[in-house]
């Protein structure tokens, strides 16, 4: 018997908190008692990137696209999918508004049309526990190349051409780094990767190392070949369990091959990878922090130059490069810079993941070409606002980006495009605000994650980022001043000058972008003594509209403080001085009858 | 499994290649569309579903997927089979089993020549052309 049909079950991690695990064992199961386990390939696969309408189950090759699938429905899926071949439509994904609902395949989903899908290329598509599928996949193949038919000034000449680079923020390029590393002749040189994604809202890097953890070990096993290392070091935080678990998988598969380790495919090359689990502190994100934790210090920044490609691990040259920028780089060499360059804009070429969340519609893994625009990201990919609310802003770049407002919806998006606009690219995640979001409460949010994760060593960064949450929290109070506004753009100009690494260096970025785009609602806050989203407790109250209250009873009765009083079908009344604000009157009246103001 | 040299990764590609193309949609140019309804599967719809995957990784055709639909109605002429393809009509077969399969995927498929034994429509317009 021949197999005829695949059913991929997404194995992310998002997926996975989901049930999917049981959805896959039931489907086994079920295509076992159904006597067709011979006929189908059931297949644990990386992120959809649709997490949004988690857990997926897609069938190929008739292309249909289930959502929201529970363990329950594995029963249906085997027999009507895979017995009979026809869909199961209650599972399928639905477009469109409730009159208008269209059933979609796969590949017709709006969410996926305007998608380049270079670095997310396998997820979704093979196994990631299975090397071979990953060989299948023109995979160890650019290996193959750099091994034995390109010269490290070759790989150097080909990452050049392609424009790559780097993915984790900063955007330096790639072959530049190789480059420098390449040119000091010493005994031993290292490669490090960069897994430890820390901007809150942010997972492209745990998806790639869950989906695709072979492009990254080839990508890092060419890099020790181009510049002349021997050991590589992956470090990851040890919140991605699921993420260290099938890299090591993969590594023991490829140690196994002889694909790591002495010798590799005969070359004479030796090269193998170890991991270093991180404690999951946010500033050994940062280069030099990461290296100083991997040697067994304490993870904090050391001043640059000497730059860790001339002087990194144990002071010898280290090329260290973010997760998504090595899934890029078998791709490159297989097809060439040239061809990787095609895509993007002029100085960003390629592509880039974002991970889209917040109160957008679909939130999940986007890969688009570099200069797409926020537009083509948050209504045409992600669908627009959730509840049909008003946009308001995305926060790019995590807690050193910055937020890009309306008027730049159309810009194309690339590294320097986002720098203009006082953001940046960050390493991927995108927080989508609509109306209901104070931006107050949002900078403040961000600057409380700084002064949590500061590591203390300089001392702009260190007292700049207290000083800052001090104002922030004195306006969410309302007894800000104008003042405040000045000295916080002081402290914040001076810090992006005066701190030691770029944790400190764009702390402020939050709020100086939110300070220039919504002003206004700073002033507000101060002279009004009014949070316009509402999420400011201390500015808000809630009032009863007489003219709408029939005196049903049920805010009084939901009350916990029992401030609100009133006779039964008469005009009830909020006792304003002993209110706590927990706006569960508000959320209780059936009437529209209590107001915030 | 022991460490590969270089030639054995190759090989170890090439073979693993077939099994995962059959996966993939993008750059399918030919369709072949199998009636699994219930009166296909009793003619025997299974075997000749096998017929067609067997001989597409025989010959290692990358460009073909197949897909399995509800009865098209022609019960008589069962099991039957679409299949649609660039420079040729869209073709129904009847009476297709596991042989008459790989007839059309050597004949129709790779070289473009109908079946015409076990032609059950052929759109006369797009035919005379």
């Amino acid at each position: 018997m021949a197999i005829k049909s695949y059913v991929m079950v997404c194995g992310g991690t998002g997926c996975e908190s989901s049930k999917a695990d049981e959805i896959y064992r039931n489907l086994h199961k079920e295509a076992e008692l159904q006597g067709v386990s011979e006929d189908v390939q059931i297949v644990k696969t990386g992120c959809f990137g649709f997490c949004e309408q988690g857990p997926i189950v897609k069938v190929l090759p008739s292309d249909h696209f289930y959502v929201q699938v529970v363990p329950e429905d594995a029963k249906e899926i085997i027999a009507e999918d895979i017995l009979k071949g026809r869909a199961v439509s209650r599972l399928l994904y639905k477009e469109g508004n409730l009159t208008e609902v269209k059933r979609t395949d796969g590949e017709d989903i709006k969410f996926y049309q305007k998608q380049l899908r270079i670095v997310l290329r396998n997820c979704g598509l093979i196994n990631p526990e299975n090397v071979n599928e990953y060989i299948a996949r023109d995979g160890y193949q650019a290996l193959e190349k750099a091994l034995f038919d390109m010269s490290g000034d070759d790989i150097i000449e080909e990452l050049k051409k392609s424009g790559l680079r780097g993915r984790g923020g900063a955007g330096f390029p790639t072959w530049m780094k190789w480059n420098f590393s390449k040119q000091v002749e010493t005994d031993v040189k290292y490669v490090a990767c960069n897994a430890d994604e820390g901007d809150p809202g942010a997972y492209m890097d745990r998806s790639v190392l869950e989906g695709d953890p072979h492009s990254v070990i080839e990508a890092m096993t060419i890099a020790g070949k181009c510049v002349g290392a021997n050991l590589g070091i992956i470090y990851i935080r040890a919140e991605y369990p699921l993420a260290i678990n099938r890299l090591e998988t993969a590594m023991e598969q490829a140690r196994d091959l002889g694909l790591l380790g002495k010798d590799i495919l005969g070359s004479g090359y030796d090269f193998d990878i170890e991991l270093r689990l991180g404690a999951g502190a946010f500033v050994c994100g940062e280069e030099t922090a990461l290296l100083q934790s991997v040697e067994g210090n304490r993870g904090m920044p050391t001043p640059k130059p000497p730059f860790p490609a001339v002087e990194g691990l144990w002071a010898k040259p280290t090329v260290i490069n973010n997760v998504e920028t090595y899934a890029n780089i078998p791709v490159i060499i297989n097809k060439g810079g040239d061809w990787f360059a095609q895509f993007g804009t002029e100085k960003s070429k390629g592509t880039k993941v974002f991970a889209l969340t917040g109160k957008v519609q679909n939130s999940g893994l986007v890969e688009v070409p570099m200069g797409s625009t926020l537009r083509d990201i948050v209504f045409d990919i992600g669908g627009g606002i959730r509840n049909g609310k008003k946009f308001k802003a995305v926060q790019t770049g995590g807690p050193s980006g910055g937020v890009i407002t309306e008027e730049y919806l159309d810009l194309p998006l690339d590294f320097d495009s986002l720098l203009s606009i006082g953001s940046m690219m960050g390493s991927g995640g995108m927080i989508v605000m609509d109306e209901d979001d104070c931006i107050v409460d949002v900078a403040r949010f961000y600057m409380d994650f700084c002064v949590e994760e500061s590591c203390g060593k300089c001392s702009p960064c260190r007292i700049g980022t207290r000083k800052l949450l001090d104002y922030l929290e004195k306006i969410t109070k309302g007894q800000g001043t104008m003042e405040d506004l000045e000295h916080m753009e002081r402290i914040g100009t001076h810090m992006h000058k005066a701190a030691l690494c770029m944790l400190g260096g764009s702390a402020a970025n939050p709020i100086l972008s939110t300070l220039k785009a919504f002003r206004e609602e700073y002033i507000e806050h101060i002279q009004e003594g009014k949070c316009r989203a509402g999420k400011c407790k201390a500015l808000v109250h809630y009032e009863i509209v007489a003219d709408k209250c029939i005196g049903c009873t049920v805010c009084a009765r939901k009350c916990p403080v029992n401030c609100i009083t009133g006779e039964k079908k008469k005009p009830h009344i909020i006792d304003q001085d002993a209110c706590i604000k927990c706006g569960q009157c508000y959320e209780g009246c059936k009437f529209n009858a209590i107001v915030i103001k | 499994m022991a460490k590969m040299t270089l030639e054995e990764l190759r090989k170890l590609r090439a073979g693993e290649k077939q099994a995962l193309s059959n996966r993939e949609i993008e750059g399918k140019e030919v369709q072949v569309i199998i009636g699994m309804g219930t009166c296909g599967i009793a003619a025997g719809a299974k075997e000749t579903m096998d017929g067609f995957v067997n001989t597409i990784n025989a010959n290692g055709l990358k460009n073909v997927t197949i897909r399995q639909t509800g009865c098209m109605g022609l019960c008589y002429a069962e099991p039957t089979v679409e299949v649609k393809m660039a420079g040729m009509a869209d073709t129904i077969y009847g009476n297709v089993d596991a042989e008459v399969a790989k007839k059309i995927v050597e004949h129709h498929i790779m070289n473009k020549r109908l079946v015409n034994k076990h032609i059950f429509d052929k759109p006369a317009a797009d035919i005379t052309q």
